[in-house]
């Protein structure tokens, strides 16, 4: 009987965080519901309670289901049998816990049969099920999907299709191609309008595709002939049930291998566009791509969880010269800092969470009705800050993960390296999560704009003035300035170079920037909470060490120094 | 069209004995319920799957789950509300107190003859006493056909007038069939209960029985239960069923405890044999083998 909410006080201390009422009074929008729907809320403690009791139901699907199939879903993976994927017994299994505890359409508003609650909940829950199992997140996560349609599509499309997700059925976004990775303007799956049909009509392949064979897909096509470039993509919605799609393989893949990553190809396949030609790239994929990575920020802090746990319990259990590791400094250390890291991804987290979710209300609200100044003003702000911290998060919850993952299998040792222990698959889960939706290297693209402009740094004069932190940890504190201002003497190095310059040192600049962010974060918890005083001055230490290192390596280097690196673009696999 | 079924679940509150603890006995002897959480007996959670199933079977139908208990018992109520349930009973009155299988099921029967149910779905036996009398003992007092074990029921006929059932034997399975009204009892190998269904936890999570919301003295609460009806549980009194006293509680039980000793319980598994010789001789050896015998 395990519960994944109850179990994690860390979880349940981020629902508490004061923002919240701000949070759910706008997406409860003046609690407008609560005469229409009898499971709707009328004041916030009553949306808080709902939203505790809803965690919890999910908690225990997530310990009990969840978790205890996904050895066996990766053992089996899904296959494709005539054209279409059979998920692993263990996957279906835990889609019907799901359904038949009511939880899908859980951030979708009530006249779609959904339970309307804050994204924070959403990704509660993301990081919950991935806790249990990676892969199975995707699925859950990718409720996303209905998310975007929320937002963008007409309200005919919304009456047929989110009610569906509601009710149960999966998603999936159909974006990847063959020759269109990472670089999405290069799709070509084609879409053309059939007069005779009265529809779009869908044709090509697309690959790599999550959860592929869902029910409702969100497709990017072009739609405009003869285009190249980004203004000739659309989106549209296919439905499943009109069979025109077909599965054509699954990959093997290293780990989440419950998940399904299919190859696709649509054969006049009747879609629906969404909201207006040419915005699919532009406009409709970066909102599903943040979405989608705040779930991948969900999934890493998720598995970071269990890696921790695996580690801290084996560490307990597990004696050498006459007595438990953990009693080795090499151990409680490394233990000590994957707790700050767990403790401080997860404070990242949330912040951006709430960043996005106050935008996106706000967005929703502004559809209903013209924002007074000081709304569109705090809109505006907001969507700022969850620009620039949704990739920073990303990157760092997902290279955390790695680490943690990591670590968790040297603390096991050889008993990690065995399929014996679950260490193993959560070691090959989270390679994944610093590579798809957008590799690190492409965040710190996303990222280093907020650095260069500044975002971060008034960010964190921000948490300076407000300056939340227990009286005995000043000194902690201070050096938090001292970091701040070191970075700022980085940015202002590096922004004298060129653009070239600039690239070369983006990691190092947005990570600095996300050190001390984390660090603030954790302070500001631990003056509100015990329990974070020992994170917040270990992740300091962390903090001071990494910024230390990237300011060495920033006023130890010149221009000329790229050029070393440039070297190996002459170099040639077959020459060596 | 069929007419909707009014299905009756008995449950009962239980101390959770599966997992016991060192503290779970006192050391009178006596079971310790402080030290152990009350929980909804599991295979009434069993029970009231079937229930759901013939609930979604016949459109309109109601659920109604009927409890002997103290008033924390109502928590059980509202977790079968969460799952599905339309509302609950609670039967609850000192008189009741100390009840044994007979005393308990003459108070139920009692409240049943008041609701009048078409079919009476209840677990085959609560894990703290293990008896598995009540549910035959209520459909003995209500002059109805019983069928135990049940684990699905498989069909129920268009007019209501007979139900077929699979039932889990100790040598395999048997199909039978009853007409209405009647009582079932359900065995643990049948599908578990659904889950607490999100909706419906956050529309009677404010279900309470009178004597909670007294208990809580909470406007808001009094309120909401005042104008939403559907958050009302029923409570019954000894005197709203009509019983007599002489039939309830200690008083009503011919079952007087003597006396408790704690068992070491050694067996490993149970082990069936045949009247074979070679089962016998290997019995025989075994038993040598071990010094049991010999």
């Amino acid at each position: 009987m395990a519960n994944f909410f109850l179990d994690n006080k860390d979880l349940q201390y981020q629902l508490s965080h004061p923002l919240m009422r701000k949070i759910v009074e706008l997406k409860e929008k003046g609690f407008e519901d609560k005469d229409k729907y009898d499971y709707a809320p009328a004041d916030f403690e009553d949306a808080m309670d709902s939203y505790r009791r809803v965690l919890e139901i999910m908690g225990g699907i997530c310990g009990d289901v969840i978790a205890v199939n996904a050895e066996g879903v990766d053992h089996e993976g899904p296959k494709v049998e005539n054209d279409r994927v059979i998920y692993a017994p263990g996957t279906q299994q835990n889609i019907d816990a799901i359904v038949k505890a009511g939880l899908m359409g859980i951030t979708l508003p009530r006249k779609y049969e959904g339970l309307n609650f804050p994204l924070v909940a959403f990704v509660m829950t993301n990081e919950m099920v991935a806790r249990g199992d990676m892969g199975f997140e995707n699925i859950w996560g990718l409720q996303d999907c209905a998310e975007t349609l929320n937002e963008f599509a007409s309200e005919e499309i919304k009456q047929e299709y989110l009610t569906r997700v509601s009710q149960g059925e999966t998603c999936a976004m159909d974006l990847t191609e063959p020759d269109a990775g990472s670089d999405l303007q290069s799709v070509m799956l084609k879409a053309h309008w059939d007069e005779e049909k009265q529809t779009w009509l869908l044709n090509g392949v697309k690959r790599f595709i999550t959860n592929g064979d869902g029910e409702i897909s969100l497709v990017l096509a072009r739609s405009e002939e003869g285009t190249k470039d980004a203004r000739g993509l659309s989106m549209f919605v296919y439905d499943k049930r009109s069979g025109a799609t077909k599965v054509r393989r699954i990959e093997n893949k290293m780990g989440i291998k419950g998940s399904p990553t299919c190859e696709l190809v649509f054969t006049n396949a009747p879609a629906k566009l969404v909201g207006d030609r040419k915005m699919g790239l532009i406009k409709y994929v970066m909102s599903l791509m943040n979405a989608a990575r705040l779930g991948i920020g969900a999934q890493a802090v998720g598995l970071s969880e269990a890696a921790y746990r695996e580690a801290l319990k084996y560490a307990h259990e597990r004696e050498q010269f006459g007595k438990p590791i953990i009693e080795f400094p090499a151990v409680f250390e490394m233990l000590s800092n994957m707790k700050a890291k767990l403790q401080g991804s997860r404070a990242l987290l949330y912040e951006t969470t709430r960043f996005v979710e106050i935008y996106k209300d706000y967005t929703h609200w502004s559809h209903d009705r013209k924002l007074e100044p000081a709304e569109r003003a705090e809109m505006k702000e907001y969507n700022k800050l969850a620009d620039a911290f949704t990739p920073l998060q990303k990157l760092i919850t997902s290279e955390y993960c790695n680490q943690m993952a990591y670590d968790a299998m040297q603390i096991l040792g050889g008993s990690g390296y065995m399929k014996d222990y679950p260490v193993e698959r959560l070691y090959r889960d989270a390679r994944i999560t610093n590579i798809y939706e957008g590799t690190s290297q492409l965040q710190v693209v996303a990222a280093i704009r907020h650095v260069t402009t500044g975002t971060y740094a008034a960010k964190l004069k921000q948490y300076e003035d407000e300056a939340l932190y227990p009286a005995d940890l000043e000194s902690v504190f201070k050096q938090m300035v001292e970091l701040r201002e070191d970075y700022e003497a980085c940015v202002e190095r590096v922004t004298a170079g060129d653009a070239e310059q600039i690239d070369f040192h983006a990691r190092r600049l947005v990570e600095m920037a996300g050190h001390i962010i984390i660090t603030h974060l954790l302070l500001r918890q631990a003056a509100d909470a015990e329990d974070y005083r020992t994170s917040a001055q270990v992740y300091a230490k962390i903090a001071v060490a990494k910024c230390k290192e990237a300011k060495t390596y920033i006023f130890n280097s010149c221009c000329g120094d790229i050029d070393l690196f440039k070297a190996v673009i002459n170099e040639n696999v077959e020459n060596l | 069209m069929s007419k909707p079924l009014k299905i009756v679940v008995l449950a009962k509150q239980v101390p959770d004995t599966r997992n016991v603890g060192k503290d779970a006995m006192k050391a009178d002897g006596t079971v310790n319920r402080a030290a152990l959480p009350a929980i909804f007996n599991p295979e009434d959670l069993n029970a009231l799957e079937q229930a759901l199933i013939l609930k979604d079977m016949r459109e309109g139908s109601t659920v109604q789950v009927l409890t002997m208990g103290p008033p924390r018992a109502a928590d059980i109520l509202r977790d079968a509300m969460f799952r599905g349930a339309d509302g609950g009973i609670l039967l609850t009155d000192r008189k009741f107190a100390g009840a044994d299988t007979l005393a308990t099921s003459y108070a139920l029967s009692r409240a049943l003859v008041k609701i009048q149910p078409d079919i009476i779905v209840a677990g085959r036996q609560a894990i703290d006493g293990d008896t598995a009398q009540v549910g035959p003992q209520v459909a003995e007092k209500l002059g109805i056909p019983q069928v135990t074990y049940a684990e699905e029921i498989v069909s129920l006929s268009d007019d209501n007038k007979e139900i077929i059932i699979k039932r889990r034997l100790d040598h395999g399975i048997e199909i039978v069939s009853s007409p209405l009204p009647l009582v079932v009892t359900v065995n643990g190998s049948a599908p578990e209960c659904r889950p607490q269904h999100a909706k419906r936890v956050m529309k009677y999570k404010n279900a309470r029985t009178p004597s909670e919301l007294q208990e809580a003295d909470n406007d808001y609460l009094n309120s909401l239960c005042a104008c939403k009806e559907y958050l009302n549980i029923q409570e019954w009194s000894v005197a709203d069923v009509d019983a007599d006293d002489n039939q309830l509680g200690l008083a009503g039980s011919p079952t007087k405890v003597k006396q408790i000793e704690n068992v070491v319980f050694q067996a490993k598994e149970a082990k069936r044999l045949t009247a074979a010789d070679a089962d016998i001789n290997e019995l025989m050896v075994e038993l040598i083998a071990s010094h049991t015998l010999g």
